[in-house]
């Protein structure tokens, strides 16, 4: 009777894991990496006509080849890095904020308009106005999803997401309102730079470090940290034990986005000196990977928003070298992410070979390891 | 007259949001929040565009079907993906699908810019058959094209499957209660898999429409990730109701739009500067619907109660 009802049967059950050894868990994420660097190198023979020795060789010539690309590739990793700090403390809540690219683009906006309009404020007065004026705004266009979120359960992935293109309309405009010749080109400014130090990219690098060490300490040991992560495991939860839930929405979310405003600061101040459409490139997007991937853990996410940009700048040496199209980087972390997002299965889960009497062998998971993996494995 | 040429140009501009959306819609009833749509569309823009490469020569008609199913097929393997990931090896939704569209605008990319030279010529060559029967009409009539009536057939088919067929019950059970629905027998995975590999051809036909018959131009894939987008915020604007959806994808066509044709509409000169924040028209208007459905709180016009959730059989 029970054979002729099941239809089709997979030779193995799937089950769900109590917990995972710290080593087993990063062995299946390094294989993951592995695989799919393998995968791209194969697909690399069809389009370069390279072997994968050549190909991956030139990823790491084009990250780490000379000391001016190390500062390329750490610049660019401390940013990716400031953006991902950002968004960690609304994913831990479960708040999809998908609109960093756009809190980070508003931020660098109100730094440039403060420079535009602010001409004759000493330097360093000029530096701080910028600095409160991109977190204002970052932090109004972070608030604004969480305000309606919280007073009526508003879809804040789309809310933030359309925040975006909202931003990216602003700074549009307000390029055609500044360049007298319609060009919507701003060119380079030369006032509000932040001061160097040593190198230009290091003032950066450092800030962002103090930054992670900042964002760990809040969410690992403070109340605020703490409440946090309640209302991200369980909104009843927080409601029963007294944590007054709005609030906690809007004010991380008021956090996330004044982060967001931090970041646009620095790419005016440190680095473009300038604002466009496309300041941000996307990173606000990538961030989520890396936030996601280092489970929202911040001296963690240094390493996942170094290999994120270990690969994009890796595989944009690909396409110079072998003169190839500049979208390749692109298809290189998509394939990577596809494989380090299904690696996290076997992590959660464990596949056990099914025995001809199935009601003997299925394991119960123990109730209490249940409640601990639950944040794990369904984020 | 420069009014009828605004509304007709809406309207074939919609049909691409009406094909994401309708595409998003089904992947969502059975509980799956797909942010892979921007992504999916790209790629069946890429796909018919490759398949047409290969299809010169041959009668019109033809290569319009072969670059439809091209783009079904293109489509469908991105949901497929998607589906292994998100039902099979339960992945986070939103993650997989932002990893999606990355991957797809890449790729994407990769295809169009490596054909963009010498393939031109096949496409004016296919873009009077998919244009028929209005492709010398000079107003914004040209654009109704065949896959207009297409994407109109397939709204209308994926309403009627949705509320009046078993299946469609089906699946909406799925998306309700995954849990429920598995205990009177439906399939559960096979139902996400179908709802999402169909969702995502249909949307794949988006990018194709837009590419092939609205734009007419290789250079138009650039812009499918806003308009992708906007699609998927066009379901809740719709509130999950494929037939509703044709006439929310018109107003997005006249939003859209407005950036453009307004000023010249009306006779008036807002200055160039005005165009971008009249481009916004269409995203603040998606914010403003976002939170009116919110703040109405109306309990058939929800979402799916379980989307965006993994569904683990042995879960309690």
């Amino acid at each position: 009777m029970k054979a002729n009802t099941k239809k089709f049967e997979l030779p193995f059950h799937v089950i769900k894991r109590s917990e995972i050894p710290l080593w087993k868990s990063l062995l299946f994420r390094v294989i993951a990496v592995v695989a799919a660097i393998l995968l791209c190198s194969v697909l690399s023979i069809f389009m370069i006509e390279a072997n994968p020795f050549k190909f991956i060789g030139t990823l790491f010539v084009g990250a780490f080849g000379t000391p001016a690309r190390i500062w390329a590739f750490s610049k660019d990793a401390a940013l990716l890095l400031c953006i991902a700090l950002a968004i960690t403390p609304a994913f831990k809540m479960r708040f999809w904020n998908i609109g960093a690219e756009g809190q980070t683009l508003i931020g660098a906006l109100a730094a440039v308009a403060v420079i535009i309009y602010c001409k004759a404020l000493p330097e360093w007065l000029l530096l701080v106005l910028m600095f409160v004026a991109a977190i204002l705004a970052g932090a109004i266009w972070g608030g604004l999803p969480a305000l309606f979120k919280a007073l009526w359960g508003t879809n804040e992935t789309l809310f933030t997401l359309m925040m975006n293109y909202v931003a990216s309309g602003l700074v549009a405009y307000f390029l055609l309102l500044w360049t007298p010749s319609g060009s919507s080109v701003l060119g380079r400014l030369n006032r509000g730079h932040l001061p160097v130090l040593g190198h230009e990219n290091l003032l950066l690098i450092v800030l962002v470090l103090l930054l992670t060490v900042g964002i760990y300490v809040y969410q690992k040991y403070t109340k605020q940290g703490y409440e946090i992560a309640v209302v991200g495991e369980s909104e009843n939860t927080a409601k029963y034990i007294g944590i007054n839930v709005k609030s906690v929405i809007i004010r991380t979310m008021l956090i996330s986005g004044a982060i967001c405003g931090f970041a646009g600061f620095l790419i005016v101040g440190a680095l473009d000196h300038s604002v466009a459409v496309t300041s941000v490139g996307g990173m606000g997007f990538t961030a989520i990977m890396v936030s996601w991937l280092a489970k929202f853990n911040p001296l963690i996410m240094m390493g996942t928003s170094a290999f994120i940009t270990f690969l994009d700048r890796g595989a944009a040496q690909v396409t110079t070298t072998f003169n190839i199209d500049s979208s390749f980087p692109d298809m290189v972390i998509g394939i990577m992410l596809f494989f380090v997002i299904g690696c996290e299965f076997f992590i959660g889960y464990q596949l056990k070979r099914r025995s001809h009497d199935e009601t003997k062998d299925v394991p119960k998971p123990a109730i209490t390891a249940k409640v601990e993996s639950k944040g794990e494995n369904e984020q | 007259m420069m009014f009828l040429d605004y509304f007709l140009t809406s309207v074939a501009l919609g049909m691409t949001f009406l094909l994401g959306c309708t595409g998003e819609i089904l992947t969502e009833k059975v509980g799956h929040l797909n942010l892979g749509i921007p992504g999916i569309m790209c790629i069946g823009g890429a796909s018919g565009c490759l398949a047409l490469k290969f299809c010169h020569g041959l009668p019109g008609f033809l290569a319009v079907i072969i670059a439809i199913l091209a783009a079904i097929l293109g489509g469908a393997i991105m949901g497929a993906i998607y589906s292994f990931l998100t039902v099979t090896l339960k992945a986070n939704q939103n993650v997989t699908g932002l990893a999606m569209t990355t991957f797809g605008v890449g790729v994407t990319k990769y295809i169009m810019n490596g054909m963009a030279i010498n393939a031109y010529k096949n496409y004016l060559y296919a873009l009077k058959y998919f244009r028929a029967p209005f492709s010398s009409a000079a107003t914004g009539l040209k654009y109704w094209g065949i896959m207009m009536y297409l994407a109109i057939a397939i709204a209308i088919g994926a309403a009627y499957v949705l509320s009046r067929t078993r299946v469609g019950l089906h699946l909406r059970a799925v998306g309700e209660n995954p849990a429920t629905a598995d205990a009177v027998g439906i399939n559960v995975t096979a139902y996400k898999y179908g709802a999402t590999c169909i969702g995502s051809a249909i949307a794949a036909l988006g990018g194709l429409y837009y590419i092939m018959d609205f734009m007419g131009s290789v250079e138009a894939y650039k812009t499918i990730e806003a308009l992708g987008w906007l699609s998927v915020a066009l379901v809740i604007f719709t509130l999950w109701r494929p037939h509703i959806s044709i006439f929310g994808s018109i107003i997005f066509g006249m939003l859209y739009l407005a950036g453009t044709r307004i000023p010249t509409l009306l006779g008036i000169n807002l200055g160039m500067s005005a165009t971008p924040l009249l481009q916004m028209l269409p995203y603040l208007v998606t914010i403003i619907v976002l939170i009116v459905v919110s703040v109405k709180n109306k309990k058939e016009n929800q979402p799916p109660a379980s989307l965006g959730l993994s569904y683990f059989r042995e879960e309690r």
